[in-house]
């Protein structure tokens, strides 16, 4: 079973391919918001460099947010085109999952943030589980204030990670018990997410193309102003 | 780019994917040589955008990852192609809203490189000219087209397959922008350009007479003063008819549109007049401009409704024509929301 893991959710690109053997190639570039212009050479480079043909592909795997919207996007619809193209399932998993899977080693509370522009963050807790995480909590929206006191409040030793915890780290450094993790684990990667989804592909926890949405966690501006207009 | 000795060896029969999410449309389509189309399916937004009186970007391109994987499928099934796949992808890259069209062109480029075959860029403006060669594939140029959308007025003298020359652009609105304007200051909903055109059977477009701006100047328009003039008439004469206001106002913008377009095509020599885009399906501007073409000896390209809104079948149809005139477009293309009408000639 060949994965492919297509993850362009935060500000940066990445693609990766595996299966059985582990992760075969992967790709990383942090050229901001061009996504677009990445994502298909990028994909053509890991399959070169994992010497495999996308038509030997069985499941396409991808970051499902939140995150950037825009970034997103550019990702989900490309998974979704392969896969109907190959006429294989897919597999989406959430991008603070993809944060808190390589910090799995750690016996503390996992803390996984995502920049969420407009003085927020998205995030969500984690703990080590035999074999990986597990998520504790729901994919939640607020102010690092809000997750500040969170934290306080549950008094236990965590680690934050994400590009999240690193542009507020003046709220969190302060905390007594709270660590950040480094830069090189700000961004969800593509190598986690295709050993994600081929644990999951083992159960055949999968879903066809047109079933599978990203995870906004926020509504849209004019929708959400529409809902709290005067006289409602 | 092809060398004249050796243009590049596409064989007839080639079948083209063309897909288009510049706006609140999402479409696909297989269309074979350009001309002949196998499908055509459009999935409108309308009823999502019209409780906001247009259409809000990040509705649209969420509305986008969710229709286009069905629309696409349904693309092929109604061309009859399933187990095999199309000759190459064309996808709308600009102009029109960034996040949109970064779903097509993602989807494209992806699709394209699954299947191996050639990626191909087509600017939507340029999609919207050949939606009328779709229908008349013989049409003898030149021809003056007159491409009015809710984002575009543009007056193209159009003399060879990628060669154009902009006429005449909008200086403010454009014209179905102020049909939309006009239509929701009239409490009629949206979009305004339906709206106002069957509420204007009903009225007299003789009952007011609301300005027409740079009718005999150069080929650009102005709707914006149009719109105000409409609004302090309203003002000052609560009592009027609805239905009259709307004739009036309609009148007065096809005055324009066809004064100017007739014009362009004296000035060069044209053969005939098209139209093209979501206002070429105003029933008013269909007639006199019919009317103008038979007064002054031209041939007259309407194409049907569904070939002047948003399609993709005018994508895969503009994107043959690029591919042989410049190959197919690299896999690390992106979007861009201003892309404008260039020709191969300048
Ligand atoms: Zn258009």
């Amino acid at each position: 079973m060949l994965i492919i893991g297509i993850d362009t959710a935060t500000m940066q690109v990445s693609v990766a391919v595996g299966g059985h053997e582990g992760v075969l190639a992967s790709t990383q570039s942090s050229r901001g918001r061009q996504h677009a212009e990445v994502l298909t050479p990028s994909i053509e480079f890991a399959c070169k460099q994992a010497r495999i043909e996308l038509s030997e592909i069985s499941v396409v795997a991808v970051d499902l947010g939140p995150g950037l919207f825009t970034g997103l996007r550019v990702g989900v619809a490309a998974a979704k085109a392969m896969a109907y193209a190959l006429d294989v399932p897919m597999i989406g998993v959430p991008s603070l999952d993809l944060l808190a899977f390589p910090v799995r080693f750690t016996p503390r509370l996992i803390v996984a943030t995502i920049d969420a522009r407009r003085g927020e963050l998205f995030y969500a807790f984690y703990r080590q589980v035999p074999g990986g995480i597990q998520r504790i909590s729901d994919h939640q929206v607020g102010s690092p204030d809000d997750l500040a006191s969170e934290l306080m409040a549950s008094g236990e030793e965590c680690l934050l990670v994400g590009d999240g915890a690193i542009r507020y780290s003046e709220v969190f450094e302060g905390l007594k018990k709270c660590e950040i993790a480094e830069e090189g684990f700000a961004y969800p990667n593509a190598t986690s997410l295709v050993m994600l989804a081929h644990a999951q592909a083992l159960r055949e926890q999968w879903v066809k193309p047109w079933d599978l949405q990203p995870l906004y966690l926020r509504k849209p501006d004019a929708e959400i102003n529409w809902a709290t207009r005067p006289g409602v | 780019m092809t060398t004249e000795e050796n243009p590049r060896p596409y064989p007839a029969g080639m079948r083209i994917l063309g897909i288009e999410t510049s706006c609140d449309e999402t479409a696909a389509a297989v269309v074979v040589d350009g001309h002949h189309v196998l499908s055509s399916v459009v999935s409108s937004q309308i009823d999502i955008h019209a409780r906001y009186g247009g259409v809000v970007p990040e509705i649209a391109s969420r509305a986008h990852v969710e229709l286009l994987t069905p629309v696409i499928a349904r693309s092929l099934i109604e061309a009859g192609i399933q187990d095999d796949h199309v000759d190459a992808v064309a996808a709308t890259v600009g102009p029109g809203l960034i996040g949109a069209l970064l779903v097509g062109v993602s989807a494209a480029k992806t699709l394209a490189l699954v299947w191996d075959v050639p990626f191909i860029a087509v600017n939507h403006l340029e999609a919207h000219l050949y939606a009328a060669l779709l229908e008349d594939p013989e049409i003898e140029l030149p021809v003056v087209v007159l491409l009015v959308s809710g984002g575009h007025t543009l007056l193209v003298l159009m003399e060879g397959h990628g060669k154009y020359r902009v006429l005449g652009s909008t200086i403010d609105d454009a014209a179905g922008e102020a049909f939309d304007k006009v239509a929701r200051y009239l409490g009629l909903g949206y979009p305004g350009g339906p709206a106002i055109d069957a509420i204007s059977m009903e009225g007299d477009p003789q009952s007011v007479q609301f300005p027409r701006a740079m009718l005999n100047e150069g080929y650009d328009f102005s709707f914006s003063g149009l719109k105000t003039s409409v609004v302090n008439y309203v003002r000052r004469n609560p009592e009027v008819h609805t239905a009259d206001v709307a004739a009036a106002f309609q009148e007065a913008v096809v005055d324009v549109l066809v004064a100017k377009a007739r014009r362009a095509a004296r000035d060069h020599g044209a053969k005939g007049l098209c139209l093209a885009g979501g206002v070429a399906a105003n029933s008013l501007l269909r007639e006199r401009l019919l009317d103008a073409c038979v007064t002054d000896g031209l041939r007259a390209f309407l194409p049907s409704r569904a070939m002047c809104t948003d399609n993709a079948a005018m994508v895969a149809a503009a994107g043959w024509y690029r591919l042989q005139s410049d190959g197919p477009s690299p896999l690390d293309t992106g979007a861009d929301p201003n892309l404008r009408l260039v020709s191969t000639l300048s």
